[in-house]
C-alpha cells in the first residue's frame, strides 16, 4: 500500500504577490491595505497621512484659502523630461501658487486599470514623492480605486491643493490694466512637444524634453520684487495663445505682443514647423505668464532670471486699450496679426 | 535652425520689400495657387507690407479644401464599418461632409486613427491582420507619391487588409481652368514648391508661354515668398512670361523622377470634382485597374451617399480668387472655424481660416 505522509497536503493560500493591479487592489479589503502599507505611505508618510483617517485634519492660520483641483489623463505616462507624477504633483501646486498663494497641502485620488503593472505603479509614485519634495508639500490624504481591465488608460491621477495667500496680494485674470508688461518665465512650447513627439505610433524623434516644474519658489521670487502683480496663469493646455485670451477677454482690455520676444527653443521651433504647429498653442507645465505694471517690469524680471526656472524670462508684449478683448501680434516682419483662441486640438497638417 | 532661419530674417525680407517697392509702378493681380503660401503670408502678415499696387490671390491650392464633399461621405461612411481601422491625417478630421466629420464618426464608435505617414497606416495593417486599414490618401503631387508608394509596400508585405482611399488632385490643370476662365484677373503665379519638388516645372513651361504669365516656383519661408513675389513683379515690369524658379535649395526643372516613377506605377490621370470649383479635365489620379485591390472605393461599395453643400458658403469664389473671404457675407457670422460651413474655414491652409485666424482684426 502506498504511504501516504500528511505533510505533503496543504491548504492553496490566496497569493499575495501580485506584478499587476487586481480588481480586489480597490476593494477596500486586505489588499487594499497592503497596496497602501506598501506602496503609498514609504513614498508619501507623513504624520498626517499615516493616521489614515477619512479625512486630513491639518492647522491653519486665518487669511485666505488657495484651493483647486485637477486631473492627469496624460498618455505615455512616461516621456522625455518627466512622467504623469511630477505633473500631477507639479500640475496642482502651479496652479494654487499662480494666486500668489503658498501651497501647503495636497490630497491625491488614483484610479487603475486592472492589470496595471505595480512596478509601473512604484515608479510614478517614487516620481510623486520626488517633486512634493522639492515643491515642498505634503500629501495629506488619498484614495484609490480599481477598475476593470479596458475601462480607463493605464493609470488616472487627481490631485487637490490648498495653499495660503499673502496679506496684500491680489492676482486675478481680471485685473489687467492698460500699460501693463507681460513677462513669460522661459521657453514655450517644450512640454507638449515633448508629449507629442514621444507619442506611440508617431515615428518622429526629437531632443525635446518636457519643462515640468513646481513655480512655487519662482512665484516667491516674483513676490519679493513687487506684491503688485495684476494677473498670473500657468499657460497649460492650449498654451501661450489661450491663456493671454483668457487675460484679455476677463480684463476687457487688449494684448500686443512681439513675436521676436517670445522665447522659443531652437528644436521645438523644428519641430513645430515638421509638424505644421504653432508653438503659441502647445502645452507647457514649469512656465508661467505674468502682467505686472511697466513701472515694476524690470525688477519683477530681474528677479525672476536670478531662479533657476526663469532664467531665460522674457519680456513678451503689453496690455493696450485698443481692441479689447484681442490678442494681436507684431509679427517679426512689421506686420500686426491675430493670435486667436483655438478651436479645438491643433491638427498636424498634410503638407 | 539652419536652413529656416535664414529665410525668416527680418533683414532680409525688408531689403526684398524694398526692392519690391522699388520694382513695382502700377497695379498688379498675382496669385499664390498653393495654401501653404497662403498660410505663411497670412500668418506673417507680408501681404500688409507689401505696396498697395500689389494685389495678391489666393487660390485653390488647399488639399483639405479641394477634396470633394462625396469623398468625405464616402469616408465616414467606410469609416464606420466594424471591421475597418481608418488612418487620415490630422486635419482632414474636422472637414464637415453631407452631414459628418470623420471626427463625429469617431465620437459614434467608428476606429479612426490620425497618422503622420502613410507607412504607419501600412504598419497599421501588419499589426491587425483580422481588420481592414483604409488610408485617406488626399493631396497634390506633394503626397500622391508617398501614399503610392505605402500601396507598394502592402503589396511587397502581402498584406492584404490595406487599402486607399484616394481622392489625389493636379496642380496645373487647375492653373489652367482659371487662365482659360473668362472672369480671370491674374497676371502671374507663385507655383507651389513642393509640387514641384516632385514634379519639376516643365508642366508649367506651355502655360507660361499660351497664356503670356509669368510663373515662379517659389519656396515656402517668408523671404521665399518675398523672393518669388519680386521675381514675378520683375517679369511683369519688363512684359515677360517664363517659368523661373525662387526654391532652388529644394527644386529641379525635371524634379524627383523617383517619385515620378511611383506616381506613374500606381495611378492614372482621370478628370475629376473640386469642392467648389467643378469637374476639371485631366486634374485627378486614379488607382490603377490592376491594383484595384487596393482601391478602398472599389473593395468597400458604399452607394448611399447623398452629397448636400451649404448654399451660403461662396468658397468656389474663393477659391477661383473671384471673392476675398471676407467678401463673403457668412464669413465671421454663419461661418467660423468652430461652426464652418465649407471647407476654407476648416483646413489651416484654407483661406478664409487664414484670413479668420490672423486677420481678422483690420476688420474689427
Amino acid at each position: 500500500m502506498h504511504n501516504v505522509n500528511p505533510e505533503d497536503f496543504s491548504c492553496p493560500l490566496p497569493i499575495m504577490e501580485y506584478e499587476t493591479i487586481q480588481l480586489a487592489h480597490g476593494s477596500g479589503g486586505r489588499l487594499s491595505a497592503e497596496l497602501v502599507s506598501r506602496f503609498f505611505l514609504p513614498r508619501f508618510g507623513n504624520e498626517t497621512l499615516n493616521r489614515l483617517e477619512d479625512q486630513a485634519v491639518v492647522d491653519f492660520s486665518s487669511g485666505r484659502l488657495a484651493l483647486t483641483t485637477d486631473s492627469f489623463v496624460v498618455d505615455p505616462l512616461f516621456f522625455p523630461g518627466g512622467d504623469i507624477g511630477d505633473l500631477a504633483i507639479n500640475g496642482t501646486v502651479n496652479d494654487v501658487c499662480m494666486s500668489g498663494a503658498t501651497p501647503l497641502y495636497l490630497a491625491a485620488a488614483f484610479i487603475l486599470e486592472e492589470g496595471l503593472p505595480l512596478a509601473t505603479l512604484h515608479r510614478v509614485l517614487l516620481s510623486m514623492e520626488k517633486a512634493a519634495r522639492a515643491a515642498g508639500v505634503q500629501i495629506v490624504t488619498g484614495d484609490t480605486k480599481v477598475v476593470n481591465r479596458g475601462c480607463c488608460d493605464k493609470l488616472f491621477i487627481t490631485t487637490t491643493g490648498v495653499g495660503r495667500v499673502p496679506e496684500g496680494v491680489n492676482i486675478s485674470a481680471a485685473n489687467l490694466r492698460p500699460g501693463d508688461r507681460l513677462i513669460v518665465s522661459g521657453t514655450i512650447a517644450d512640454h507638449g512637444m515633448a508629449i507629442l513627439t514621444s507619442r506611440e505610433g508617431l515615428s518622429f524623434h526629437s531632443r525635446v524634453t518636457s519643462d515640468t516644474a513646481s513655480l512655487n519658489g519662482l512665484v516667491e521670487a516674483m513676490l519679493l520684487a513687487t506684491s503688485d502683480v495684476h494677473a498670473m496663469r500657468d499657460p497649460t493646455r492650449g498654451g501661450l495663445a489661450t491663456t493671454l485670451n483668457e487675460f484679455a477677454a476677463a480684463s476687457r482690455i487688449g494684448i500686443l505682443l512681439d513675436e521676436a520676444a517670445i522665447p522659443v527653443r531652437p528644436e521645438v521651433r523644428g519641430a513645430c514647423s515638421v509638424l505644421g504647429i504653432d508653438p503659441l498653442y502647445v502645452a507647457n507645465e514649469g512656465k508661467l505668464v505674468a502682467a505686472v505694471p511697466a513701472a515694476v517690469a524690470a525688477k519683477v524680471l530681474a528677479g525672476m532670471r536670478r531662479h533657476p526656472l526663469g532664467r531665460e524670462a522674457a519680456i513678451i508684449g503689453e496690455v493696450v486699450a485698443e481692441n479689447p478683448g484681442m490678442v494681436a501680434m507684431r509679427t517679426a516682419f512689421g506686420a500686426t496679426r491675430i493670435v486667436d483662441m483655438p478651436v479645438g486640438e491643433q491638427l498636424p497638417r498634410i503638407c | 535652425m539652419k536652413f529656416v532661419d535664414e529665410y525668416r530674417d527680418p533683414a532680409l525680407a525688408g531689403g526684398l520689400l524694398e526692392e519690391i517697392r522699388q520694382t513695382v509702378t502700377r497695379p498688379w493681380v498675382i496669385m499664390e495657387i498653393c495654401g501653404g503660401h497662403t498660410h505663411a503670408i497670412m500668418k506673417n502678415g507680408l501681404d500688409q507690407l507689401l505696396p498697395a499696387q500689389v494685389e495678391l490671390v489666393h487660390g485653390p491650392g488647399c488639399p483639405v479644401c479641394v477634396t470633394p464633399v462625396e469623398t468625405i461621405d464616402r469616408a465616414v461612411a467606410i469609416a464606420a464599418r466594424p471591421e475597418v481601422i481608418f488612418a487620415s491625417f490630422g486635419d482632414m478630421l474636422r472637414v464637415p461632409g453631407s452631414v459628418s466629420s470623420l471626427f463625429m464618426a469617431k465620437s459614434a464608435g467608428a476606429d479612426v486613427r490620425m497618422v503622420y505617414s502613410p507607412l504607419e497606416a501600412v504598419a497599421l495593417a501588419r499589426q491587425n491582420p483580422e481588420r481592414e486599414v483604409v488610408f485617406l490618401a488626399v493631396g497634390f503631387e506633394t503626397t500622391a507619391p508617398g501614399n503610392g508608394m505605402a500601396l507598394l509596400a502592402a503589396r511587397r508585405e502581402g498584406l492584404t487588409n490595406f487599402s486607399l482611399l484616394a481622392s489625389h488632385v493636379l496642380v496645373p490643370p487647375a492653373i489652367r481652368a482659371l487662365l482659360s476662365s473668362p472672369g480671370n484677373r491674374v497676371q502671374g503665379y507663385l507655383a507651389p514648391g513642393h509640387v514641384c519638388t516632385v514634379m519639376g516645372w516643365r508642366e508649367y513651361e506651355p502655360l507660361a508661354e499660351q497664356f503670356r504669365v509669368p510663373i515662379v516656383v517659389t519656396g515656402f519661408e517668408p523671404v521665399d515668398i518675398l523672393a518669388g513675389l519680386l521675381m514675378v513683379l520683375r517679369q511683369l515690369e519688363a512684359g515677360r512670361y517664363v517659368v523661373e524658379n525662387q526654391y532652388g535649395r529644394s527644386v529641379s526643372r525635371e524634379g524627383n523622377l523617383a517619385a515620378q516613377r511611383v506616381l506613374a506605377e500606381v495611378f492614372e490621370v482621370r478628370d475629376r470634382p473640386w469642392r467648389g470649383i467643378g469637374v476639371l479635365p485631366a486634374s485627378g489620379l486614379v488607382i490603377r485597374e490592376h491594383l484595384a485591390a487596393y482601391d478602398a472605393e472599389r473593395k468597400f461599395a458604399v452607394t448611399t451617399i447623398k452629397v448636400q453643400e451649404s448654399t451660403k458658403c461662396k468658397s468656389g469664389s474663393v477659391l477661383q480668387g473671384m471673392l476675398k473671404p471676407d467678401g463673403c457675407p457668412a464669413f465671421g457670422r454663419e461661418c467660423t472655424p468652430e461652426h464652418p460651413l465649407g471647407a476654407t474655414m476648416v483646413s489651416g491652409e484654407g483661406a478664409c481660416a487664414a484670413y479668420y485666424t490672423y486677420q481678422r482684426i483690420s476688420h474689427a
